[in-house]
């Protein structure tokens, strides 16, 4: 069993009590909700006659059925207004504060609470939303929640859980030039699998993981889930600090001060105890792309799809269907792969330093008339600052279209769909069969400037060929 | 399932059902319940839409579809079920559809927690016997009855030690499994950690 290890010091913070079930009572220090999962807890709440317990440790946002092209109020699709309405309706009936679309402050619900500050170490964090573990870049300790634990803690700040093992992920030296943060959490999840983490807290830690900004960071826990861990997280340091100081909800005056001690003193221990360790060397990592339709199931960029008997007798199963699935043979390259969509955006790769490495292979080049490609910020900070860099425009001279910040084509519950058995190059987080809004949709997942690259060759290509020009 | 649908309440301590084979490994919550699907703000209507994509992809092929399911309660299926979205309206819709209790060899973990807290029962087994219930399955009526007394599922010719976590197991014997009047039970308890948590002692009045 772990010991002294953030996630058990954290862990233990919020500790409640135990349960008569085994499994523990955890407080929730900041609980964020969006229009999907939350109509149904407030729904729940009112049928048991409770209250919010605390308003104001929920915040909320809006972001997963908004347009990103016409945004005017009402929106086009009735169910998309239903469900904004009811949002709007519960946040005001419960006070809770609201960062609706117009307000500077809308976008992606993990986009957005980092860069209000509202993400801190120490925390306790749950969304009903699997992406929570984002905020663990922090030293929080987040997770994903279902539906009925929002309403649980909405009714008492508290959920029931079972006490995570921990697994620290030990990266050594550095990523190489032209290779993300994206690139190497995929790595890592085609190295331990889609359900490795099940059960487990992903601890990031090593050399490779510290010279990581907060944005990459982001990007690595935002996928710990993709590995099956409901929660990843990144001992909060310096670079923590410097990140969250000045921003709107960050502590101010005497408080920064308390508060900056207290960071300080979170950590996993020198000595501290794993249930598991896991070394990888980080400069041996290269662009990845995914070809199948679980995020495991990827290859580096100048790598071939493996064969069948190159597979674990596990994976085989999957394999299988996902070769056929993807219409691709086993043992055919992935460079060179024609793509029909590009899009760059999502909780995972929709942050302002995302924008600017996409901008940067952008530059002066053109979008393959064979590709729609589109951008959308994470948020309307993010799209503000990157307006103000001048990085829409590199965009949309490239071809690619500008839109309004949400989920988009993460999930495609706007418009924004693969038709048929399109191909996409996306920076988000999911290959899921269907995943992108067609059935038979085929998503790639690479990072931001892999998607760039791709929107200008029209087909899947090595971004270094472009930056080390 | 459909009009007639009423969700479970209280103690759970049998299921007893035909069972429904769906075999795979990974099935995400997205081919469970595609996302468009998710714009509704109740869980009435899912119950028709689950697996949408799949089946149709399979005309009228996919399990769910088959005439010898109809009316199957007890889901078998292979590992780590349910992975992906956090999407409760995942396990909302099986529910919807008929299921009462899944079987496979792993879940993905929210999946889980989301099954536990609307009353369906997970239990694994490993992927041998889940194999047999598979073939034994395989376009025949299969009857089984599990018992959460003693986790023993049992079915004419078969009987299997069902592992389930020892809390989910208590919570459905004691019908405690919806959690939010346990954990207002420990109110005052609550309260103190509010007030004693470092982080809200200047954090605490953003807005
Ligand atoms: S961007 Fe995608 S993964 Fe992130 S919260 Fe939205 S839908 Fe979920």
């Amino acid at each position: 069993m772990s010991h002294n290890t953030l996630f058990d010091k954290v862990w233990d913070l919020h500790k409640v009590a135990s349960l008569p079930g085994g499994s523990d009572q955890i407080f929730i220090g900041l609980h964020l909700i969006h229009e999907v999962t939350s109509p149904q807890a407030f729904g729940a709440l009112r049928d048991k006659n409770l209250k919010v317990k605390f308003p104001n440790r929920t915040v909320a946002t809006v972001d997963h059925i908004v347009p990103t092209d016409n945004q005017s109020r009402p929106f086009q699709d009735n169910l998309a207004e239903k469900m904004i309405e009811t949002l709007e309706r519960n946040c005001s009936e419960n006070k809770i504060k609201f960062f609706n679309i117009g307000s500077g402050n809308q976008g992606i619900v993990h986009v957005v609470a980092p860069e209000l500050g509202l993400t801190q170490p120490g925390m306790t964090i749950a969304c009903g939303d699997s992406h929570t573990s984002t905020h663990g870049a922090f030293g929080a300790i987040a997770f994903g929640i279902g539906t009925s634990q929002v309403r649980d803690v909405l009714a008492s700040q508290t959920i029931a859980m079972n006490k995570l093992k921990v697994r620290q992920i030990w990266c050594e030296k550095k990523l190489p030039n032209g290779v993300y943060a994206k690139d190497l959490v995929l790595h890592i999840i085609n190295r331990l699998g889609v359900k490795a983490g099940v059960g487990f807290a992903y601890e990031f830690a090593g050399p490779a993981i510290s010279a990581l900004s907060m944005e990459e960071r982001m990007t690595i826990c935002n996928m710990s889930i993709e590995g099956g861990a409901r929660c990843g997280y990144i001992n909060p340091d310096e670079t923590t600090f410097r990140y969250i100081r000045e921003r709107l909800c960050a502590p101010k005056n005497k408080n920064w001060d308390k508060a900056l001690k207290w960071w300080q003193s979170l950590k996993s221990d020198e000595n501290s105890i794993y249930d598991d360790v896991i070394t990888l060397d980080a400069s041996k990592v290269e662009p990845t792309v995914t070809w199948g339709i679980t995020p495991s199931q990827s290859v580096g960029i100048n790598q071939e799809i493996p064969l069948l008997n190159e597979l674990h007798p596990n994976d085989q199963f999957i394999a299988e269907e996902a070769y056929e699935y993807m219409g691709f043979e086993p043992g055919q390259s992935i460079k060179d792969t024609p793509i029909d969509v590009c899009f760059i955006g999502s909780c995972t790769n929709g942050r302002i330093s995302d924008l600017r490495v996409a901008a940067k292979v952008l530059k002066d080049k053109k979008v393959s008339i064979n590709v729609k490609a589109f951008v959308v910020p994470g948020s309307e900070k993010v799209a503000k600052e990157a307006k103000k860099e001048g990085l829409d425009k590199i965009f949309i001279d490239s071809g690619f279209q500008w839109r309004e910040p949400g989920c988009s084509m993460c999930l495609a519950m706007n418009s924004d769909k693969l038709i048929g058995n399109q191909i996409s190059a996306s920076s988000s987080n999911r290959n899921f069969k269907g995943r992108q809004g067609s059935p038979s949709g085929r998503t790639l997942l690479m990072s931001p400037a892999m998607v760039a690259a791709a929107a200008i060759n029209g087909k899947v290509s090595d971004v270094r060929e472009f930056i080390n020009k | 399932m459909k009009s007639g649908f009423t969700a479970p309440i209280g103690k759970i301590t049998q299921i007893q059902g035909k069972c429904i084979s769906l075999i795979g490994d990974d099935i995400d919550t997205d081919r469970i319940i595609p996302a468009r699907f998710l714009k509704c703000v109740n869980f009435d209507s899912l119950g028709n839409s689950v697996f949408e994509d799949d089946r149709k992809t399979l005309n009228g092929k996919h399990p769910f579809d088959l005439e010898v399911n109809k009316g199957s309660s007890i889901l078998i299926v292979n590992s780590n079920f349910g992975c992906g979205s956090s999407r409760e309206h995942a396990p909302q819709a099986l529910m919807r559809w008929g299921i009462k209790a899944i079987i496979g060899e792993s879940f993905a973990e929210i999946f889980y927690s989301n099954c536990i807290a609307i009353g369906i029962p997970c239990f694994t087994l490993p992927k041998k016997s889940i194999k047999d219930i598979q073939q034994y399955n395989n376009n025949k009526t299969f009857f089984l009855e599990i018992n959460l007394k003693n986790s023993i599922g049992k079915s004419k010719d078969l009987i299997f030690n069902l592992n389930i976590q020892q809390s989910s197991r208590k919570m459905f014997l004691s019908g405690e499994w919806d959690a939010t009047s346990t954990l207002l039970e420990n109110e005052h308890l609550i309260d103190n950690k509010f007030n004693d948590l470092p982080y809200l002692k200047f954090t605490s009045n953003y807005f």
